[in-house]
């Protein structure tokens, strides 16, 4: 049964959930929602599975049309979404009546923005997941990888809960943070110049226009790594790869699942999240944070929810 | 073998167990693997094994740092290698032809080997796939002899035809899915390498030997091949 209509969309709009699991050693890439914090809380507003299926919206030029009343969530950046003209803003549930028009403008506060229905848009499970990887033809609303398209319906099968929800402020994770990106430090450290290892911590660093869902380059101070050179491994998510030009590349859900660049190590989950929501051109630095109080603080934050 | 457990992320360890790519690493690794997947049963998310690696990716709200390191060290205790034939023998038909396969005449010429013959030392060995990667069952194999190696073309294609078949240095493959993709190409094969409708997806999997047959264009077509050649494709 269709719920909604899609008016407008864009390559960069994409059904998603938590990732693909289970299958990274058949070269099956993760996949999942890039901004994993404010997609599990579009979630949390409906009361639904953190993971459900949402759509993961990138910069805007979204649209939609109700086909009957609708109570959803919207979590994340602020892509200047209205509904029939007035202005709706991020962290919360609401109604979207029969026949009105959601749409998502642009960026003014963040890039990803995360809308969710209730118990999860509706897609046939492709290996264990409904994330679309368009590189691998897997996930979406055909299974077969395709991005969200105008003309195609959305439907969902969960019923909403009577009452409107908003996230409290202080929950609200802040895109305007300036602090470090925490960074686990990884096995190769060692094999980077002592320079290289000051620049990749005292140095600010400016995201690249080349980005996607596979990986995001930094720019900045060629990093010299001094180790020799490396065979193929397997490359966990936020692993921070420094190729021979010495430009870092955090290497993000949508990353093959093998490589052989020597890393720095990887970010955190929250500092993904965070990165997630930042435009090319924006500045970050990068902090070194060692395993377990990184596990200590994730699992901290998990109980949120 | 030197086993070291390395950080490489939050929730990820790194089982390091060779420093060199090799044959002999296998019946290793394939132990390594079983036992790890029993150690950590479904606090596992995913195991990702290279060519001397496997990559730990566990729970992180059951496990922590010390705990995961603590089984992967009992996991690893007293490990033989796994000399059973556990992996499969798959044989993949493939259509040696220059259409298809243009670098033929190139590694041709840095052998000095006449084409028949570099296509009957590729098709007359077994290899081992060593890892999955690059894309979905997109199957790492080797080592093809040292007169076949050659380095990975210096521009990549934009566009390589599924079922196409490579060697890049000492490693062969074939390409699930059309791919960009920088391998010397030598032919085709019309084996469907990975399928979401089949148990376990990837025709191949790490452990497994593959030998590749060389077929007429006839039994290609009837197995179900696409002749398109590559440059009618682009």
């Amino acid at each position: 049964m269709s719920r909604l209509s899609i008016e407008a969309s864009t390559p960069l709009c994409l059904l998603q959930d938590a990732g693909r699991f289970g299958v990274r050693h058949l070269g099956v890439t993760q996949g999942g929602g890039l901004d994993w914090r404010s997609m599990s809380w579009a979630n949390w507003l409906l009361g639904n599975d953190l993971h459900a299926p949402v759509i993961e919206i990138t910069l805007g030029g979204f649209a939609v049309v109700a086909e009957e009343d609708c109570v959803l969530a919207l979590a994340g950046a602020d892509l200047g979404a209205c509904v029939n003209g007035e202005t709706l803003a991020p962290w919360r549930s609401f109604r979207l009546q029969k026949g009105q028009r959601l749409q998502f403008t642009q960026p003014l506060l963040g890039a990803r923005a995360y809308l969710a229905a209730p118990g999860g848009f509706d897609a046939p499970s492709v290996l264990g997941s409904r994330s679309t990887v368009v590189r691998e033809e897997l996930g979406g609303l055909d299974g077969r990888g395709r991005a969200l398209a105008k003309g195609a319906q959305l439907s969902y099968a969960g019923s909403a809960l009577l009452l409107l929800r908003e996230l409290p402020a202080e929950q609200r994770p802040d895109f305007s943070d300036a602090s470090p990106l925490d960074l686990v430090l990884g096995a190769q450290i060692g094999e980077f110049s002592g320079q290289s290892l000051f620049d990749a911590f005292n140095s600010v660093w400016t995201l690249d226009s080349r980005a996607d869902r596979m990986g995001i380059r930094l720019l900045g101070t060629a990093l010299q790594y001094q180790g020799k050179p490396m065979i193929s491994e397997g490359i966990p998510l936020g692993a921070v790869q420094v190729p021979p030009d010495g430009q870092p590349i955090v290497l993000l859900n949508d990353r093959q699942t093998i490589g052989g660049y020597p890393r720095l190590g990887a970010l955190t989950p929250l500092a993904l999240a965070r990165l997630a929501q930042c435009l090319p051109g924006a500045k970050v630095r990068l902090r070194p944070v060692v395993q377990e109080v990184a596990h200590r603080e994730q699992v901290e934050y998990l109980k949120r929810f | 073998m030197k086993l070291r457990v390395e950080v490489v992320a939050l929730d990820c360890l790194m089982v390091r167990l060779f420093d060199e790519i090799s044959e002999a690493n296998m019946p290793w690794m394939l132990a390594a693997s079983e036992n790890l997947r029993a150690a950590f049963g479904e606090h596992l998310i995913d195991l990702v094994p290279s060519y001397t690696t496997l990559m730990v990716h566990y729970d992180l709200i059951v496990l922590n740092p010390a705990q995961a390191r603590e089984l992967i060290a009992q996991a690893l205790i007293d490990l033989s290698p796994n000399t059973r034939t556990g992996g499969q023998c798959h044989v993949l038909p493939v259509w040696y032809d220059l259409s298809v396969g243009p670098e033929l005449s190139l590694l041709s010429q840095r052998s000095g080997l006449a084409v028949e013959e570099v296509i009957r030392r590729h098709s007359g060995r077994e290899y081992q796939v060593f890892a999955l990667g690059f894309a979905p069952g997109f199957a790492f194999m080797g080592l093809v002899e040292e007169v076949l190696a050659a380095p990975r073309l210096n521009t990549p294609r934009k566009k390589v035809a599924a079922g196409s078949v490579g060697i890049a240095e000492r490693q062969t493959a074939a390409y699930p899915v059309v791919s960009p993709g920088g391998w010397n190409l030598i032919g085709r094969t019309p084996a469907k390498l990975f399928d979401r409708e089949r148990d376990g997806y990837s025709l191949m999997q790490p452990g497994d030997t593959v030998r590749f047959e060389a077929v007429s264009h006839a039994e290609f077509i009837h197995l179900g091949g696409d002749d398109t050649p590559l440059e009618a494709q682009v």
